[in-house]
Parts: structure tokens; sequence; C-alpha cells
């Protein structure tokens, strides 16, 4: 199975590679990606650079173009798989179909991958991908059991690619508005869930109180652990009682899973983060390098905390193992 | 000091009778220092202006909360002040531990993980942080390489006796592969 490891800048991408990478996924410093935060990604000469180093050195880039294009700024998103084309990608993620027929018609020959954001959760949805525009591979969301990931992998055409590792967006991906809802900037379009822009932290004696878009969504206790200032993760009070509505602050963590994992025939296993610094990128990764080199070899994979880098210092198997169920 | 892991960000702080022992002690030193410090690296560094963006100008209120003073920073132009209390106003204020928020401008920690265990505190402009913390994780700073270079021919040895005291406080570097 491929290693794929987030990158969110030239130095991260040569950490990853430098820490066993097989390929790194990254984007373009503007809407066109899905993780579109303040100092992150990349221009294009550092593109071009950062795919010549992963080149020198076997890795492989995959260009995340992954938001939905505005109807009146499509060029945007056209010129991102163009320029993404001509410095040599290895492969493509996008999520809109509109953009997937643009590279498919204009690029024939490039390798496109179905992003997570497109939400392609069975069979003859990715089949229509693979059908129509020649997809050689889907990222799966995270909604789904190790079981249906074999069953979907077993009647798909195409490879399929899961995440191991890193924050957990438990709603239908590319889909999700709560963030929309509070800061009307949209994930899908714009490629930024909890914009900073709109988030504030109030330090009082009660502890640290966070809020998006004005609306409080959390306040931890002076030694209680964080999460990330989203609703998703956010903390309420509801006619059922105060908590966690949707989700835990907690990250995935399927180290245990990864014979699981090879035994469904997944071809590819992604770390999330693209927004986190060189200290996670090397650790995660070496720690999935061993991993995954120590399940080649038959044994099974030594599980070394990653909790320090966890959401809400907690990981979870997510939907991997549905335990509600 | 206990020694801790680098990687999980938890770092010794300074001993708080240490802290009390350098209370007294001038400033203005401290800050002629450290401002030529910081305008070197600018200097040398020129793409953390760069994605810092439009964030580049923003005053940054930066608190080490195990020492009796703090700084304010400007990157454009470059300007630092060091101070007994941050004032109010600033666009941003950081707090953390001194080991902490030199292993976070090394990229010896992640910022997250920082603040997802509560040893990093931010308020104000949170995308100027951001933006500030990506700009110095991409830069790839060697505070030690950074320092010797203002010493020339002395400059091995202020960089061997700087990476001593600094592995002291925050842990030799992650292992490479």
């Amino acid at each position: 199975m491929e290693l794929i490891c987030p990158a969110g800048t030239p130095a991260a991408l040569r950490s990853a590679i430098d820490a066993g990478a097989d390929a790194v996924y990254c984007g373009f410093n503007d809407e066109t990606n899905a993780r579109n935060f303040p100092g992150l990604n990349f221009s294009r000469d550092e593109l071009r650079n950062g795919i010549a180093f992963a080149h020198g050195r076997g890795a492989r880039i995959l260009v995340a173009i992954n938001t939905f294009p505005r109807a009146s700024s499509v060029t945007l998103w056209q010129r991102a798989v163009d320029d993404a084309v001509d410095a040599r990608a290895d492969a493509l993620i996008v999520a809109d179909i509109g953009l997937m027929d643009y590279v498919a018609k204009r690029h024939p020959g490039q390798r496109l991958h179905v992003s997570v954001q497109a939400a392609a959760a069975n069979p003859d949805a990715i089949a229509f991908y693979v059908e129509m525009f020649g997809a050689r591979r889907v990222v799966l969301p995270r909604v789904l059991s190790v079981a249906e990931i074999a069953e979907i992998t077993r009647e798909t055409a195409c490879e399929t690619e899961v995440f191991v590792f890193g924050g957990l967006c438990v709603m239908a991906e590319g889909r999700c508005s709560l963030s929309s809802y509070a800061t009307g900037k949209s994930p899908n379009m714009q490629g930024v869930c909890s914009p900073a822009s709109h988030v504030a932290y109030e330090e009082t004696a009660l502890g640290t109180t966070s809020r998006l878009g004005g609306f409080t969504i959390n306040r931890f206790a002076p030694q209680e652990a964080a999460g990330y200032p989203t609703l998703c993760k956010g903390r309420f009070s509801t006619a059922h009682g105060d908590g966690y509505v949707f989700e835990d602050p907690v990250s995935l963590d399927a180290t245990t899973l990864l014979g699981g994992l090879r035994s469904a025939g997944i071809a590819a296993l992604k770390i999330e983060g693209r927004q986190r610094g060189r200290a996670y990128i090397e650790s995660v990764v070496r720690h999935f390098r061993r991993a995954l080199d120590t399940i080649e070899q038959g044994s099974e994979a030594d599980i070394v905390s990653l909790r320090p880098f966890t959401e809400g210092q907690a990981s979870t198997l997510g939907a991997y193992r549905k335990t509600w169920r | 000091m206990s020694h801790s892991s680098v990687a999980s960000g938890s770092l010794p702080t300074i001993p708080p009778l240490l802290a009390l022992a350098i209370r007294p002690l001038p400033l203005l030193p401290l800050q002629f220092a450290l401002g030529g410090f910081l305008s070197r690296i600018l200097r040398r560094n020129p793409g953390l202006l760069d994605r810092l963006g439009p964030h580049r100008r923003a005053r940054f209120g930066i608190k080490p909360v195990d020492l009796p003073f703090a700084f304010i920073v400007e990157a454009a132009p470059p300007l630092l002040s060091v101070v007994r209390e941050l004032p109010q106003g600033l666009e941003a204020y950081v707090s953390a531990s001194l080991a902490n928020l030199l292993a976070l401008v090394e990229g010896r920690v992640d910022g997250d993980a920082l603040m997802f265990s509560r040893q990093l505190g931010i308020e104000g402009d949170v995308e100027a942080v951001l933006a500030l913390r990506n700009a110095i994780d991409d830069a790839r700073l060697d505070l030690a390489a950074e320092l010797a270079s203002l010493f020339g021919p002395l400059g091995e040895p202020v960089r061997r006796s700087f990476e001593a005291a600094r592995d002291r406080l925050t842990g030799p570097p992650q292992e490479q592969r």
C-alpha cells in the first residue's frame, strides 16, 4: 500500500519525503484547494520545484484541486489544472464533475483521482467517475466501515484510498455547510472550513472560550484538552443536555487496522493534515512508514501512541469500526 | 530540568527561582541583541515575509509564560521590543513556555498539538498568528546557525554553545531517517 502524506509548505513536502512518504499531496495558495489557509500552500514555482525534488527521490506529487468552482470564476480552477499538469504533477485530486470533465478532455493522459470532497461512497457513484472521466483512484469518505470499504473495493474498477490518521470530518464531505452558515465562507467553494479570520479565542478564569463567526462553540477548562474551532466539534446546550452534539474533538488513528485495510485491497493510505507543522509531518509519516514496512514483512505493526498530535489528545477508529451498530 | 520528548511538546519550563533572579535585569541590552537577530533572520529568509502576506505589518505580542518579560515583534519593518507586560491593542498575542516557543520557531513541535494540549495560548487576530506559524515553519529556521553567522570565525563555538543550551531546554532534534 502506498503512503500518501500531506504538505502545506515546501518545507513540509521535503520533510514528508525524507520521512518515507511514497507520495505527497498539496495545493495552490488560492481557493482551488480545500486547505486555503493563511501562509499555507504552494506558488506555481514552489510546486514545480517540489515536484522536481520529489521525482529526484522517487516520490510522487498529487495536486489537490478539490474545491467546487464558482460559476463566475471557473477559469481559476481550470488554470490550476493546466498549471499542475504543466508542472508534471503525478495526479490531480478533483471533486467537481465539471472540472473532472475539463481534465479528461483537455489533459486526457493526466492521472485523475476522485477527491474525498466528492463523497463517492458507493460502487455506482465511483463507476460514474471511472466511466465518464477515466478516474484511476477514489479517496473514500470517512463514513465507511472496513467491511464496507472491502465491498466497495471489490466492486470498483479503480484503486481506492482511505484516511488512516488525522482530522476526522464526520459530515458528508463536500456537502457540509455548517462553517458556511457561521462565517459566510465555504469550505467547499473557498477552501476554508472554520476560517481563521472568523475564529476568536478568549482567555478567562473559567478557561478558553472559542468562537466562530460570533457563535460561541466551546469552552475548555484550563487543563482540558482542546480541539479545532469547528462547529462539528462544538459543545452545545440542547434540550437533550450539554455536550458534543455531532462529534467529540478526536483524531482518526487506524494503525491497528492496517492489516485489515490491506486485506480489503486498499491501494493507498492517506494522512490528513496539510495545515500541520513539520514536526507533525515528520513524526506521523515516520510512524506509518515503519508500520507499513513491518506489515509488508508479515509482522504486526507496533502501536506507538501518536496521542500528542491528536485533536483533543484522543484518537478513534471512527466509522471504520461502527461500534454503535 | 527534567527532559521530555520535543515532538510531544511536553518540554520543561524555566525554574521560577531563575525567572525571579533575572527579573531585575535591564531589558535594553536584550532588546538590542534580539532586534539585530530578528533583522538578520528576516534578511536571510525573505520567504517569511511572502508567507506572512497581508499580516507582515501586524504587531505580535509574544509572552514566554515562564519569563518575567515579553516581546513585541513586527516583521516589516523588523522591530523587536522587550517589555515587562504586553500592552493592549496589539494585533495578536501568543503565549507558551520559552522552550515551546523556541521549539516552535525551529519547527520542532507542532503548533496545533500545543494548542490541543493547552500549552499554547492565542488571542487577537488568529489569521495573523496562523500565517506567522506557517511562515516560520516553512523557513526551517536553525537558530544556532543564524546566531553563529553573527560571529564570523567565532561562529562555530557560539553555535555549539547555543545548541547545548537549547538541547538542554528543548531536547535534542528529532531522529532523522
